[in-house]
Protein backbone atom coordinates (compact mmCIF):
# COMPACT_ATOMS: atom_id res chain seq x y z
CA UNK A 1 0.00 0.00 0.00
CA UNK A 2 1.34 3.81 -0.81
CA UNK A 3 0.35 5.66 2.17
CA UNK A 4 1.99 8.81 0.80
CA UNK A 5 0.20 11.77 0.35
CA UNK A 6 0.42 13.26 -3.08
CA UNK A 7 1.90 17.07 -2.30
CA UNK A 8 4.72 14.92 -0.70
CA UNK A 9 5.60 13.63 -3.88
CA UNK A 10 4.68 16.81 -5.82
CA UNK A 11 6.79 18.53 -3.17
CA UNK A 12 10.04 16.65 -3.62
CA UNK A 13 12.81 17.61 -1.88
CA UNK A 14 12.30 21.42 -2.91
CA UNK A 15 13.47 24.37 -4.42
CA UNK A 16 17.11 24.32 -5.55
CA UNK A 17 16.90 27.97 -5.44
CA UNK A 18 19.07 28.30 -8.56
CA UNK A 19 18.50 28.05 -11.83
CA UNK A 20 18.33 31.05 -13.37
CA UNK A 21 22.11 32.00 -13.76
CA UNK A 22 22.82 28.63 -15.84
CA UNK A 23 19.67 29.72 -18.04
CA UNK A 24 20.62 33.48 -18.38
CA UNK A 25 24.43 32.24 -18.76
CA UNK A 26 23.58 29.63 -21.67
CA UNK A 27 21.42 32.50 -23.55
CA UNK A 28 24.61 35.09 -22.86
CA UNK A 29 26.71 32.64 -24.09
CA UNK A 30 24.96 32.13 -27.37
CA UNK A 31 24.68 35.13 -28.15
CA UNK A 32 28.81 35.90 -27.73
CA UNK A 33 29.00 33.02 -29.81
CA UNK A 34 27.38 34.51 -32.99
CA UNK A 35 30.13 37.26 -33.53
CA UNK A 36 32.91 35.17 -32.59
CA UNK A 37 31.90 32.34 -35.07
CA UNK A 38 31.46 34.96 -37.80
CA UNK A 39 35.17 36.23 -37.24
CA UNK A 40 35.93 32.16 -37.01
CA UNK A 41 34.51 31.22 -40.27
CA UNK A 42 35.51 34.16 -41.78
CA UNK A 43 39.21 34.04 -40.68
CA UNK A 44 39.29 30.24 -41.86
CA UNK A 45 38.04 31.40 -45.54
CA UNK A 46 40.66 33.58 -45.59
CA UNK A 47 43.45 31.15 -44.93
CA UNK A 48 42.24 28.67 -47.49
CA UNK A 49 45.12 27.21 -49.50
CA UNK A 50 47.52 29.18 -47.67
CA UNK A 51 50.32 26.87 -46.11
CA UNK A 52 50.55 26.01 -42.28
CA UNK A 53 53.32 29.12 -41.60
CA UNK A 54 50.51 31.53 -43.00
CA UNK A 55 48.16 29.89 -40.98
CA UNK A 56 49.97 29.87 -37.15
CA UNK A 57 51.59 33.66 -38.17
CA UNK A 58 47.45 34.81 -38.99
CA UNK A 59 46.53 32.69 -35.66
CA UNK A 60 49.55 34.13 -33.74
CA UNK A 61 48.34 37.90 -34.02
CA UNK A 62 47.31 38.96 -31.07
CA UNK A 63 43.99 39.96 -32.18
CA UNK A 64 43.47 36.79 -33.72
CA UNK A 65 44.84 34.55 -30.84
CA UNK A 66 42.44 36.57 -27.72
CA UNK A 67 39.58 36.14 -30.18
CA UNK A 68 40.49 32.29 -30.51
CA UNK A 69 40.94 32.23 -26.42
CA UNK A 70 37.59 33.57 -25.72
CA UNK A 71 36.04 31.63 -28.47
CA UNK A 72 37.69 28.09 -27.29
CA UNK A 73 36.29 29.40 -23.92
CA UNK A 74 33.01 30.31 -24.45
CA UNK A 75 32.09 27.62 -27.05
CA UNK A 76 33.27 25.04 -24.18
CA UNK A 77 31.48 26.80 -21.57
CA UNK A 78 28.14 26.76 -23.61
CA UNK A 79 28.22 23.53 -24.88
CA UNK A 80 28.95 22.17 -21.38
CA UNK A 81 25.76 24.29 -20.08
CA UNK A 82 23.94 23.19 -23.29
CA UNK A 83 24.46 19.06 -22.62
CA UNK A 84 24.09 19.02 -18.92
CA UNK A 85 20.09 20.79 -19.96
CA UNK A 86 19.70 17.70 -22.31
CA UNK A 87 20.62 15.30 -20.32
CA UNK A 88 18.48 16.37 -17.04
CA UNK A 89 15.74 15.72 -19.74
CA UNK A 90 16.19 12.56 -21.06
CA UNK A 91 18.32 10.29 -18.39
CA UNK A 92 16.18 9.61 -15.55
CA UNK A 93 18.53 7.59 -13.41
CA UNK A 94 19.54 9.83 -10.90
CA UNK A 95 23.38 7.83 -10.81
CA UNK A 96 23.41 7.64 -14.53
CA UNK A 97 22.55 11.12 -14.78
CA UNK A 98 24.73 13.01 -12.77
CA UNK A 99 27.77 10.79 -13.59
CA UNK A 100 27.21 12.01 -17.06
CA UNK A 101 26.75 15.76 -16.04
CA UNK A 102 30.08 15.68 -14.34
CA UNK A 103 31.69 13.93 -17.17
CA UNK A 104 30.39 16.38 -19.57
CA UNK A 105 32.09 19.19 -17.49
CA UNK A 106 34.98 17.36 -16.98
CA UNK A 107 36.25 17.07 -20.55
CA UNK A 108 35.00 20.46 -21.47
CA UNK A 109 37.13 21.57 -18.99
CA UNK A 110 40.25 19.54 -20.52
CA UNK A 111 39.51 20.42 -24.09
CA UNK A 112 39.05 24.19 -23.22
CA UNK A 113 42.07 24.29 -21.45
CA UNK A 114 44.14 22.31 -24.37
CA UNK A 115 42.54 24.91 -26.97
CA UNK A 116 43.43 27.71 -25.12
CA UNK A 117 47.26 26.22 -24.14
CA UNK A 118 47.11 25.09 -28.21
CA UNK A 119 46.39 28.96 -28.57
CA UNK A 120 48.94 30.79 -26.47
CA UNK A 121 52.01 28.31 -27.75
CA UNK A 122 51.14 29.29 -30.92
CA UNK A 123 51.12 33.12 -29.82
CA UNK A 124 53.48 33.43 -27.29
CA UNK A 125 56.17 30.53 -28.67
CA UNK A 126 59.11 30.94 -30.40
CA UNK B 1 17.35 7.17 -20.77
CA UNK B 2 13.56 8.08 -21.88
CA UNK B 3 11.61 5.33 -22.46
CA UNK B 4 10.76 5.24 -26.40
CA UNK B 5 8.57 2.16 -26.55
CA UNK B 6 5.81 1.15 -24.46
CA UNK B 7 5.79 -1.72 -21.82
CA UNK B 8 4.66 -5.06 -22.61
CA UNK B 9 1.64 -4.39 -20.75
CA UNK B 10 0.73 -1.19 -22.55
CA UNK B 11 0.99 -2.54 -25.99
CA UNK B 12 -2.36 -1.55 -27.93
CA UNK B 13 -4.52 -4.71 -29.48
CA UNK B 14 -7.30 -4.74 -32.00
CA UNK B 15 -10.56 -4.69 -30.02
CA UNK B 16 -14.18 -4.66 -31.11
CA UNK B 17 -16.13 -3.47 -33.89
CA UNK B 18 -19.56 -1.83 -34.21
CA UNK B 19 -21.48 -1.78 -36.96
CA UNK B 20 -23.82 1.32 -37.96
CA UNK B 21 -27.28 0.36 -38.90
CA UNK B 22 -27.53 -0.33 -42.82
CA UNK B 23 -29.68 2.61 -43.29
CA UNK B 24 -27.34 5.25 -41.68
CA UNK B 25 -26.67 7.88 -44.29
CA UNK B 26 -23.39 9.00 -43.29
CA UNK B 27 -20.83 7.13 -41.65
CA UNK B 28 -18.28 7.93 -39.34
CA UNK B 29 -16.23 5.80 -37.81
CA UNK B 30 -15.17 6.18 -34.09
CA UNK B 31 -11.94 4.81 -32.51
CA UNK B 32 -11.46 4.69 -28.88
CA UNK B 33 -8.59 3.68 -26.47
CA UNK B 34 -10.06 0.81 -24.01
CA UNK B 35 -8.53 -0.41 -21.00
CA UNK B 36 -10.22 -2.04 -17.76
CA UNK B 37 -8.05 -2.38 -14.89
CA UNK B 38 -9.39 -5.74 -13.39
CA UNK B 39 -9.43 -7.13 -16.87
CA UNK B 40 -5.73 -8.53 -16.91
CA UNK B 41 -5.75 -7.31 -20.51
CA UNK B 42 -3.66 -4.97 -22.64
CA UNK B 43 -5.39 -1.97 -24.04
CA UNK B 44 -7.05 -2.07 -27.07
CA UNK B 45 -8.67 -0.14 -29.59
CA UNK B 46 -12.56 -0.49 -30.42
CA UNK B 47 -14.37 0.90 -33.15
CA UNK B 48 -17.84 2.50 -33.27
CA UNK B 49 -19.54 2.97 -36.73
CA UNK B 50 -22.20 5.71 -36.10
CA UNK B 51 -24.12 7.77 -38.26
CA UNK B 52 -23.05 11.54 -38.42
CA UNK B 53 -26.57 12.39 -38.88
CA UNK B 54 -27.74 10.83 -36.15
CA UNK B 55 -25.62 12.41 -33.84
CA UNK B 56 -25.07 16.05 -31.74
CA UNK B 57 -22.03 18.11 -33.43
CA UNK B 58 -19.46 17.52 -31.26
CA UNK B 59 -17.50 14.81 -30.54
CA UNK B 60 -18.49 14.63 -26.54
CA UNK B 61 -22.14 14.07 -28.31
CA UNK B 62 -21.23 11.00 -29.78
CA UNK B 63 -19.60 9.71 -26.81
CA UNK B 64 -22.57 9.88 -24.76
CA UNK B 65 -24.83 8.97 -27.72
CA UNK B 66 -21.83 5.77 -27.70
CA UNK B 67 -22.04 4.91 -24.11
CA UNK B 68 -26.28 5.41 -24.20
CA UNK B 69 -26.98 3.34 -27.24
CA UNK B 70 -23.79 0.97 -28.12
CA UNK B 71 -21.61 0.18 -25.29
CA UNK B 72 -22.41 1.21 -22.08
CA UNK B 73 -19.22 0.29 -20.84
CA UNK B 74 -17.22 2.59 -22.27
CA UNK B 75 -15.94 5.38 -19.67
CA UNK B 76 -14.54 9.10 -19.51
CA UNK B 77 -15.04 12.06 -17.94
CA UNK B 78 -17.55 14.93 -18.85
CA UNK B 79 -19.35 17.36 -17.12
CA UNK B 80 -20.26 20.72 -18.45
CA UNK B 81 -20.49 20.02 -22.03
CA UNK B 82 -19.35 23.94 -23.24
CA UNK B 83 -15.55 23.76 -22.10
CA UNK B 84 -15.62 25.60 -18.81
CA UNK B 85 -15.35 22.55 -16.86
CA UNK B 86 -12.31 20.88 -18.30
CA UNK B 87 -13.34 17.31 -17.52
CA UNK B 88 -13.80 15.85 -21.08
CA UNK B 89 -9.68 16.34 -21.65
CA UNK B 90 -8.82 13.68 -23.79
CA UNK B 91 -6.28 12.97 -27.11
CA UNK B 92 -8.10 13.32 -30.45
CA UNK B 93 -6.88 12.93 -33.69
CA UNK B 94 -3.52 13.52 -32.31
CA UNK B 95 -4.50 16.40 -30.27
CA UNK B 96 -5.23 17.16 -27.02
CA UNK B 97 -8.73 18.90 -26.34
CA UNK B 98 -12.00 18.83 -24.87
CA UNK B 99 -14.15 16.22 -26.98
CA UNK B 100 -17.27 19.39 -25.84
CA UNK B 101 -15.94 21.95 -27.97
CA UNK B 102 -14.44 19.99 -31.15
CA UNK B 103 -17.04 19.41 -33.87
CA UNK B 104 -17.09 15.82 -35.23
CA UNK B 105 -17.03 17.53 -38.75
CA UNK B 106 -14.08 19.14 -38.30
CA UNK B 107 -12.26 15.76 -38.21
CA UNK B 108 -11.48 14.35 -41.76
CA UNK B 109 -11.78 10.10 -41.97
CA UNK B 110 -11.76 8.35 -38.98
CA UNK B 111 -12.03 10.03 -35.10
CA UNK B 112 -9.47 8.93 -33.05
CA UNK B 113 -9.68 8.98 -29.62
CA UNK B 114 -6.86 8.20 -26.34
CA UNK B 115 -6.55 9.46 -23.05
CA UNK B 116 -4.28 12.62 -22.24
CA UNK B 117 -0.87 11.48 -22.50
CA UNK B 118 1.81 10.51 -20.06
CA UNK B 119 -0.85 9.99 -17.26
CA UNK B 120 -1.46 6.95 -15.61
CA UNK B 121 -4.62 5.18 -16.54
CA UNK B 122 -7.71 4.11 -14.43
CA UNK B 123 -10.33 3.33 -16.93
CA UNK B 124 -10.57 3.88 -20.49
CA UNK B 125 -10.53 7.60 -21.29
CA UNK B 126 -10.08 8.93 -17.62
CA UNK B 127 -6.36 9.83 -16.72
CA UNK B 128 -5.06 9.56 -13.45
CA UNK B 129 -4.85 13.32 -11.74
CA UNK B 130 -3.90 13.07 -8.68
CA UNK B 131 -0.18 14.01 -8.93
CA UNK B 132 -1.26 17.03 -11.51
CA UNK B 133 -3.50 18.14 -8.90
CA UNK B 134 -1.19 18.00 -6.18
CA UNK B 135 1.90 19.48 -7.93
CA UNK B 136 -1.43 22.90 -8.77
CA UNK B 137 -1.43 22.34 -4.61
CA UNK B 138 2.31 22.79 -4.20
CA UNK B 139 2.25 26.37 -5.92
CA UNK B 140 -0.08 27.21 -3.11
CA UNK B 141 -2.94 28.84 -5.39
CA UNK B 142 -4.95 31.14 -2.81
CA UNK B 143 -4.07 34.82 -2.39
CA UNK B 144 -1.45 35.42 0.18
CA UNK B 145 -1.21 38.69 2.24
CA UNK B 146 0.10 40.83 4.94
CA UNK B 147 -2.37 43.42 4.74
CA UNK B 148 -5.58 42.47 6.82
CA UNK B 149 -8.59 42.52 4.29
CA UNK B 150 -10.45 45.90 4.10
CA UNK B 151 -13.56 45.37 6.33
CA UNK B 152 -15.94 46.90 4.23
CA UNK B 153 -15.18 46.02 1.04
CA UNK B 154 -12.89 43.72 -1.25
CA UNK B 155 -9.45 44.54 -2.13
CA UNK B 156 -9.43 46.76 -4.97
CA UNK B 157 -7.45 46.71 -7.95
CA UNK B 158 -6.85 49.23 -11.13
CA UNK B 159 -8.43 48.44 -14.23
CA UNK B 160 -5.01 47.79 -15.84
CA UNK B 161 -3.73 45.51 -13.08
CA UNK B 162 -6.88 43.43 -13.39
CA UNK B 163 -6.23 43.09 -17.35
CA UNK B 164 -2.55 41.95 -16.07
CA UNK B 165 -4.92 38.52 -15.41
CA UNK B 166 -6.35 38.28 -18.81
CA UNK B 167 -5.04 35.42 -20.66
CA UNK B 168 -4.42 33.45 -16.92
CA UNK B 169 -7.54 33.42 -15.13
CA UNK B 170 -9.40 31.72 -17.88
CA UNK B 171 -7.48 28.42 -17.79
CA UNK B 172 -9.63 25.82 -16.27
CA UNK B 173 -7.08 23.22 -15.44
CA UNK B 174 -8.14 20.37 -17.81
CA UNK B 175 -4.33 19.26 -18.26
CA UNK B 176 -4.52 19.66 -22.11
CA UNK B 177 -1.15 21.71 -22.37
CA UNK B 178 0.66 19.68 -19.20
CA UNK B 179 -0.08 16.52 -20.99
CA UNK B 180 1.17 17.34 -24.51
CA UNK B 181 4.71 19.34 -23.36
CA UNK B 182 7.60 16.66 -23.77
CA UNK B 183 9.38 18.19 -20.77
CA UNK B 184 6.32 16.84 -18.65
CA UNK B 185 6.63 13.38 -20.19
CA UNK B 186 10.56 12.93 -19.24
CA UNK B 187 10.43 14.69 -15.94
CA UNK B 188 6.99 15.18 -14.63
CA UNK B 189 8.04 13.95 -10.84
CA UNK B 190 9.93 17.36 -10.79
CA UNK B 191 8.85 19.87 -14.03
CA UNK B 192 5.78 21.59 -12.49
CA UNK B 193 4.45 21.52 -16.29
CA UNK B 194 2.78 24.50 -17.83
CA UNK B 195 -0.45 24.23 -16.30
CA UNK B 196 0.62 24.82 -13.47
CA UNK B 197 3.36 27.43 -14.12
CA UNK B 198 0.54 29.44 -16.08
CA UNK B 199 -1.03 29.27 -12.48
CA UNK B 200 1.77 30.27 -10.56
CA UNK B 201 2.06 33.13 -12.38
CA UNK B 202 -1.40 34.05 -12.14
CA UNK B 203 -0.95 34.89 -8.94
CA UNK B 204 2.86 36.61 -8.65
CA UNK B 205 1.48 39.20 -11.25
CA UNK B 206 -1.97 40.13 -8.92
CA UNK B 207 -1.55 42.96 -8.09
CA UNK B 208 -3.25 42.32 -4.77
CA UNK B 209 -0.76 39.30 -3.64
CA UNK B 210 1.91 39.96 -1.16
CA UNK B 211 4.02 37.43 -1.59
CA UNK B 212 5.58 37.92 -5.36
CA UNK B 213 9.09 36.64 -4.00
CA UNK B 214 8.20 33.87 -2.05
CA UNK B 215 6.58 32.32 -4.89
CA UNK B 216 9.68 33.36 -7.36
CA UNK B 217 11.79 31.61 -4.71
CA UNK B 218 9.86 28.17 -4.58
CA UNK B 219 9.92 28.45 -8.28
CA UNK B 220 13.89 29.07 -8.96
CA UNK B 221 14.97 25.55 -9.64
CA UNK B 222 16.51 23.79 -12.65
CA UNK B 223 13.25 21.11 -12.83
CA UNK B 224 10.52 22.89 -11.71
CA UNK B 225 10.64 25.51 -13.55
CA UNK B 226 13.59 25.64 -16.00
CA UNK B 227 12.69 22.49 -17.83
CA UNK B 228 10.36 24.79 -20.01
CA UNK B 229 12.40 24.97 -23.43
CA UNK B 230 10.23 26.88 -25.18
CA UNK B 231 8.55 23.91 -27.28
CA UNK B 232 4.79 25.21 -27.44
CA UNK B 233 2.96 22.85 -27.65
CA UNK B 234 1.15 24.07 -24.92
CA UNK B 235 0.21 26.72 -26.82
CA UNK B 236 -0.79 25.24 -29.86
CA UNK B 237 -3.19 22.53 -27.94
CA UNK B 238 -4.68 25.21 -24.99
CA UNK B 239 -8.55 24.82 -25.82
CA UNK B 240 -9.15 28.05 -24.02
CA UNK B 241 -6.42 30.06 -26.61
CA UNK B 242 -4.45 30.56 -23.82
CA UNK B 243 -0.29 30.67 -24.12
CA UNK B 244 1.41 29.02 -21.25
CA UNK B 245 4.83 29.41 -22.80
CA UNK B 246 4.21 33.06 -22.46
CA UNK B 247 3.80 32.85 -18.81
CA UNK B 248 6.69 31.26 -18.25
CA UNK B 249 8.78 33.67 -20.22
CA UNK B 250 7.32 36.27 -17.99
CA UNK B 251 8.01 33.94 -14.84
CA UNK B 252 11.55 33.87 -16.13
CA UNK B 253 11.94 37.73 -17.01
CA UNK B 254 11.46 38.48 -13.54
CA UNK B 255 13.89 36.06 -12.47
CA UNK B 256 16.24 37.80 -14.31
CA UNK B 257 14.83 41.30 -12.85
CA UNK B 258 15.39 40.58 -9.23
CA UNK B 259 19.10 39.05 -9.49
Amino acid sequence: MNYRMPIKDAKGLGSAHHGTGHWWLQRLTALALVPLMFWLVIGIAANTGAGYGVAVAWLAHPVNAVLMILLVATLFYHASLGLQVVLEDYVSHAGSRFAAIVAVKLVAIVLGTAGIFAVLIIALGD
Amino acid sequence: MAQLTLPKNSRIQGGQEWKAADNAARTKIVKVYRWHPDSGENPRVDSYEIDADRYGPMVLDALIKIKNEIDPTLTFRRSCREGVCGSCAMNIDGHNTLACITAIDDIEGDIRIYPLPAMRVIKDLVPDMTHFYAQYASIQPWMKTETPAPPDHERLQSKEDRAELDGLYECIMCACCQTSCPSYWWNPDRYLGPAVLLQAYRWIVDSRDEATGERLDELEDPFKLYRCHSIMNCASVCPKGLNPAKAIADIKRLMLARQ
